[in-house]
């Protein structure tokens, strides 16, 4: 039981942790209409400047300003380069992002080196806040479910109950119109590239001293951000909420549970071979749920897709 | 972008084959033929064919990307699959010693990279677009989890591995040596490119041109757009695991590394490095990938900073890629007006190149300032050893980088007007 | 069009490939593993241990017969299929010694590759000296003449860490847990295999494995350990997957002692800062701390003054780098390597971090003392320009000299 409530919460951080990613994404989505492949390395960015930030004034100055910077790197990138892009078709879109994950990889390498960054939280959070029996909670961890709460609620108030949410909202759906109405719709877009990548870099700042702060890290953790995008429903802030709680849940779930396939086999009537080395499904016989958690995700995805293009809650075709 | 291909069918279209037709791919063979006596040596060998099996496996990505509009993150797969099978059908041969001469090899991989692909290709191309892409990225991820996982089929990360040399002797030739190998690997390039350009003729082929540039005009005429899909699809799951058996014979072992992501993402920075848009594009992206992969990476130690940044512009300047570049030329050849272009191109394109080796020698002055060893201030480039602190080659290289820069936006409209003049035909002065 | 390009890569093929293969005095040494790519400190810290000792102990004493060493680094990005176009091309440049060590993969596919060159072209053979890739198969159904391994293979490894398990009665119950690929799994038999035949009453509560290099967040893993009430760790991972475990199981408030393979330097150390100290165990060869005599303190520091940025976290390329010029001062002539290959069968010599070295002849497997070290603070030779260091805690002399082998070799 203790080992089910400490999973909720360990599922809820982590969850909440690929909400802060998929929101931005599924935002930039819905609005260009490209998946952002290198949303991830936004993520990335934002570790490794406030780290570089809290070498010289702390951690919190870097909360605050790395995801300034890399919101306005992210904003740039609109500008020149997806905005010159965008002209050639959404495929060559795609495929800049691409490129530009590549590059922000390499460019992190080419600055910071290939070592883990010893990137840390603040001394103030370092302390365990309560234990669960014998499994301890740090703050740091608590602290970052509560932001991300906050941040989720900020941006649907911004999206829903403010007059510059619903420009976007309507811009989304008819750029033409709301052009003609004398917006500013270019301006628009680039507002919410630099937002969206701007969250991905909070989502870095927090991750990272948890997660660890290396090169590798957007490679990691690229592509689930889409998976759960398009199993939340592209475009649909509900839908990337819900689909990234359901995934952190079942991504920990999966880690946590013992279940092996050979009570399954059993179940359906199979016999345990006599000699493993012998048969074709010997590695089925061993194979626990723990092995395949990370792949499960992309299952569910397929599923989706086949099933239900439009995902969760998502209104239109992917 | 496709305006010259089109063309091309359009003369071709029922007519026989012609000595004009034939006569390209005459020549490349006869080239294939030379050129292990031009280069000799094994690793040279061992590149040209890591190159052919690249071309392979790249042009049977641009079945999908190029002519069916199929962005696929999951191709890998099925060349490693066709390779993985290749290779088992190797150690039975060589354990119950079957009379199969191994150049016939690749046709399995083949036809089992065809099975596994109408098996996916059976729900996957019922959409194009993002739910096509997502779906071969889940697909992708998965086979490359079980690759790892189910150690009796794919051996676990170290891969399987066998020995070519139990096939039946073909003209007494045992394929020890690389430069046997070379020549199986050329014939069956040859083989391949020659049936996917063939392909690309096919009533089917020219209908997965029609579906990528707007399916519902396709289905209005008739054809159903997913039947289309999944044809090409499944023919680029067979050219993807012949390229896969040649890896199998050339390297004789395959890993888990062949089909993963990464893999995959390659394939699709070569396919849109060379021009996605044109049959041969491909072609260049492997050769030029395979020779940045193998010689540059030699060279510097931050290559994939260069070729990422490459990847970035091509995507940005150039979006028909490298074939793109050179098929802009035709027109103005066509015109007879090809030379008036070397000019403004010396004046553009060379200080432009300085400036970028300029660039390049900063970044790599950055780089040894900032890892090299204490007291190792020594640092080559371009081929020329000197003192990495002292200020000359900053300065020389930042001139360079500037200058050259700079002169190349200073004749960049010099070059624009005369690219418009050679592309205008001549007026006729009025009578 | 085609032709052209075609033309001009064959052309820039050719200056490339043999510019490289001018000089023939010095005494080449390949290094193929990973330069660039997510692997690539431990490639990049290897390559510099090697030009160090290289220079350090036989190009600064005159060489060997006249001759230096030349370290030539080639990044094989941790690919199976680049390494074995590296070899070729190391082949080609005249090279007669091949190092390499990370991913016993990539270490099989080398002896493949090396057993199968060596077979089919006997003019130009070449050794393969493996420095770290610990596959315990390398030295036994997969052995061959020319491979010759100079760490402690993971049985030995597991052997010296059970033997330290099995000394400490307040350890009664063990989690093994691991990355879901050949070595992880290799790790999780040995230890579970002699843990039972050392210590019978050692409860195993939990065996288990993970996607390598795809958990995101290792915090479930931690959860089950801690609530299984183990009271030590033994893991095998490496890299960002050893790092993320650890943190994970500190930070869900384990207590007891962690057992690693490669939880030391490339930044894990200090990482890990005061979080690891005492509980991080790793068990390897050669000791630094505290060193066996002056000399090892004089090259450590001359490599640090050298390197800041890097670490002597293999110490045995010393070893490699000076066994080699010994066999080859024996056989006398450094192109005929299979004088040399016989020159190091069975060679003995003294451990320059301690104690002795044996080349067992019959798997080509060295046999050394191994050490179990633990993470601790204010160390002598710290890593990672960190507070931080690893401290020698029990040491096995020549561990498993008498490890039974299945080797069977042809020798030329």
């Amino acid at each position: 039981m203790d080992l089910v409530v400490i999973n909720l919460i360990d599922g809820l951080f982590y969850g909440l942790l690929l909400f802060m990613l998929s929101s931005g994404l599924t935002l930039i989505f819905s609005m260009m209409g490209v998946l952002n492949f290198a949303h991830a390395s936004f993520y990335m960015l934002g570790a490794y400047f406030a780290y570089q930030i809290s070498q010289y004034i702390g951690f919190w100055p870097g909360l605050l300003f790395a995801p300034i910077l890399v919101g306005i790197g992210g904003a740039l990138i609109e500008r020149y380069g997806l905005r010159r892009v965008h002209q050639y078709g959404h495929v060559p879109e795609l495929i800049f992002t691409f490129g530009l994950a590549l590059l922000i990889e390499e460019l992190v390498k080419f600055f910071w080196g290939n070592n883990l960054m010893p990137y840390r939280e603040p001394e103030i959070l370092k302390f365990v806040l309560f234990s669960v029996g014998s499994n301890a909670v740090p703050a740091y961890k608590i602290f970052m479910i509560f932001t991300s709460m906050a941040i989720f609620l900020a941006l649907l108030y911004v999206l829903t109950r403010t007059r510059i949410g619903m420009i976007i909202q309507a811009a989304l759906s008819f750029p033409r119109t709301v052009e003609a109405l004398g917006h500013n719709v270019p301006l628009v877009f680039m507002g919410v590239f630099g937002v969206g990548t701007a969250l991905a870099g909070v989502a870095g700042v927090l991750a990272g001293p948890v997660l660890g702060t290396f090169p590798g890290m957007a490679f990691v953790l690229g592509s689930i951000v889409f998976v759960t995008i398009v199993i939340g429903g592209l475009g649909s802030l509900w839908g990337a909420l819900v689909a990234s709680l359901l995934l952190g849940w079942l991504t920990t779930f999966a880690a946590s549970s013992s279940f092996a396939f050979s009570t399954l086999l059993e179940g359906i009537g199979m016999v345990r071979p006599e000699d493993m080395d012998e048969s074709m499904l010997r590695d089925l016989w061993t194979l626990t749920l723990p092995q395949i958690g990370p792949i499960l995700p992309y299952i569910l995805m397929i599923l989706i897709l086949v099933l239900r293009p439009y995902g969760l809650f998502g209104k239109r075709d992917v | 972008m496709t305006d010259t291909t089109q063309k091309d069918t359009a003369i071709a279209a029922g007519s026989g084959i012609t000595l004009g037709r034939a006569l390209p791919w005459i020549i490349v063979s006869l080239f294939l033929l030379v050129l292990p006596w031009i280069f000799g040596s094994n690793s040279a060998i061992t590149i040209m064919n890591q190159m052919m099996i690249t071309v392979v496996f790249a042009l049977s990505y641009n079945m999908l990307l190029g002519q069916g509009g199929m962005l696929s993150f999951g191709h890998a797969v099925y060349m490693g699959v066709g390779g993985f099978m290749v290779m088992h059908i190797m150690n039975l041969i060589e354990d119950y010693s079957l009379p199969v001469p191994m150049p016939l090899l690749p046709v399995f991989g083949g036809l089992f990279g065809l099975g596994l692909a109408t098996i996916v290709g059976s729900f996957s191309t019922r959409r194009a677009g993002t739910v096509f892409a997502m779906i071969s990225l889940g697909i992708g991820e998965l086979i490359a989890a079980c690759s790892i996982i189910i150690v009796a089929f794919f051996g676990g990360e170290e891969g399987i591995k066998g020995d070519r040399t139990y096939g039946l002797p073909v003209f007494g030739v045992e394929f020890l040596q690389q430069k046997e190998v070379y020549f199986v690997i050329a014939g069956w390039t040859v083989l391949a490119t020659l049936l996917m350009y063939l392909f690309s003729r096919t009533p089917v082929g020219r209908m997965a041109n029609a579906v990528r540039d707007n399916p519902e005009r396709a289905e209005f005429l008739g054809y159903s757009a997913r039947w289309v899909r999944f044809y090409s699809f499944c023919a680029a799951g067979f050219f993807a695991g012949v390229a896969g058996g040649l890896f199998a014979i050339n390297y004789e072992i395959l890993t888990e590394q062949n089909l993963n992501t990464v893999q995959s993402g390659v394939i699709l920075l070569i396919a849109f490095l060379g021009g996605v848009g044109f049959f041969f594009g491909p072609i260049i992206g492997a050769v030029v990938f395979t020779l940045l992969q193998s010689v540059l990476s030699l060279q510097s130690e931050i290559w994939q900073l260069y070729v990422g940044a490459l990847f970035v512009a091509t995507v940005m300047f150039f979006p028909g890629g490298l074939a793109g570049v050179l098929m802009m030329h035709v027109p103005a050849w066509r015109l007879g007006k090809l030379g008036s272009l070397v000019v403004p191109y010396i004046k553009t394109v060379i200080p432009a190149m300085i400036g970028i080796l300029g660039l390049a020698a900063l970044m790599e002055l950055v780089f040894h300032a900032r890892h090299a060893a204490a007291g190792e201030d020594e640092i080559t480039l371009f081929w020329t050893t000197f003192d990495g602190f002292s200020v000359l080659p900053w300065a020389l290289a930042s001139i360079a980088c500037v200058g050259g820069i700079w002169i190349a936006r200073a004749t960049a409209p010099g070059l624009r007007a005369a690219w418009h003049r050679a592309n205008t035909p001549d007026r006729r002065p009025a009578a | 069009m085609l032709k052209m390009t075609r033309l001009g890569v064959a052309a820039a093929l050719a200056l490339s490939v043999s510019a490289t293969a001018v000089f023939a005095e010095n005494i080449k040494i390949a290094f193929i593993d990973p330069l660039s790519g997510p692997f690539a400190t431990t490639g990049t810290n290897g390559l510099a241990e090697y030009q160090f000792a290289a220079d350090y102990f036989v190009n600064q004493k005159g060489g060997v017969g006249g001759r230096n060493f030349e370290i030539v680094g080639f990044d094989n990005k941790m690919d199976g299929k680049e390494s074995l176009i590296n070899l070729q091309v190391a082949i080609d440049q005249g090279v007669h010694y091949v190092v390499q060590g990370n991913s016993s993969g990539i270490a099989h596919a080398i002896t493949d590759a090396v057993n199968k060159h060596n077979k089919r072209n006997p003019d130009s053979r070449v050794l393969f000296l493996n420095y770290s890739a610990v596959d315990p198969a390398l030295t036994n159904e997969a052995c061959n003449f020319w491979h010759f391994r100079f760490d402690a293979n993971a049985d030995i490894k597991m052997d010296a860490l059970t033997d330290v398990i099995a000394a400490n009665a307040d350890i009664k119950k063990v989690y093994v847990i691991g990355q879901d690929y050949s070595f992880g799994k290799a790790v999780a038999d040995a230890a579970v295999k002699m843990l039972g035949e050392k210590r019978s009453d050692v409860e195993i509560v939990g065996n288990e494995l993970h996607p390598i290099g795809k958990v995101k967040d290792f915090t479930p893993y931690a959860r089950k350990i801690v609530a299984s009430g183990a009271d030590a760790v033994i893991t095998g991972n490496w890299g960002s997957d050893m790092v993320g475990l650890g943190k994970a199981i500190i930070e869900a408030g384990f207590t007891g002692p962690i057992y690693t393979y490669y939880a030391a330097s490339n930044g894990i150390t200090g990482t890990f800062g005061e979080a690891g100290v005492g509980k991080i165990n790793l068990v390897s060869e050669g000791s630094l701390n505290p060193s066996a005599n002056a000399d090892v303190d004089a090259y450590v520091d001359a490599f640090e003054a050298k390197f800041p940025d890097h670490d002597i976290a293999q110490p045995r390329i010393a070893n490699v780098v000076r066994m080699l010029a010994m066999a080859i001062e024996k056989a006398g002539d450094a192109d005929d390597v299979v004088a040399v290959a016989k020159a190091l069968e069975g060679m003995e010599a003294d451990n320059f971090w301690g104690g002795k070295l044996m080349m067992r002849p019959q798997d080509h497997q060295i046999i050394q003392d191994v050490y179990v070290m633990q993470q601790a603070a204010g160390v002598k030779h710290k890593l990672d320009n960190s507070d931080y260091g690893l401290e020698t805690a029990v040491k096995v002399e020549n561990a498993s000299a008498d490890i039974a082998t299945t080797c069977q070799m042809e020798r030329p």
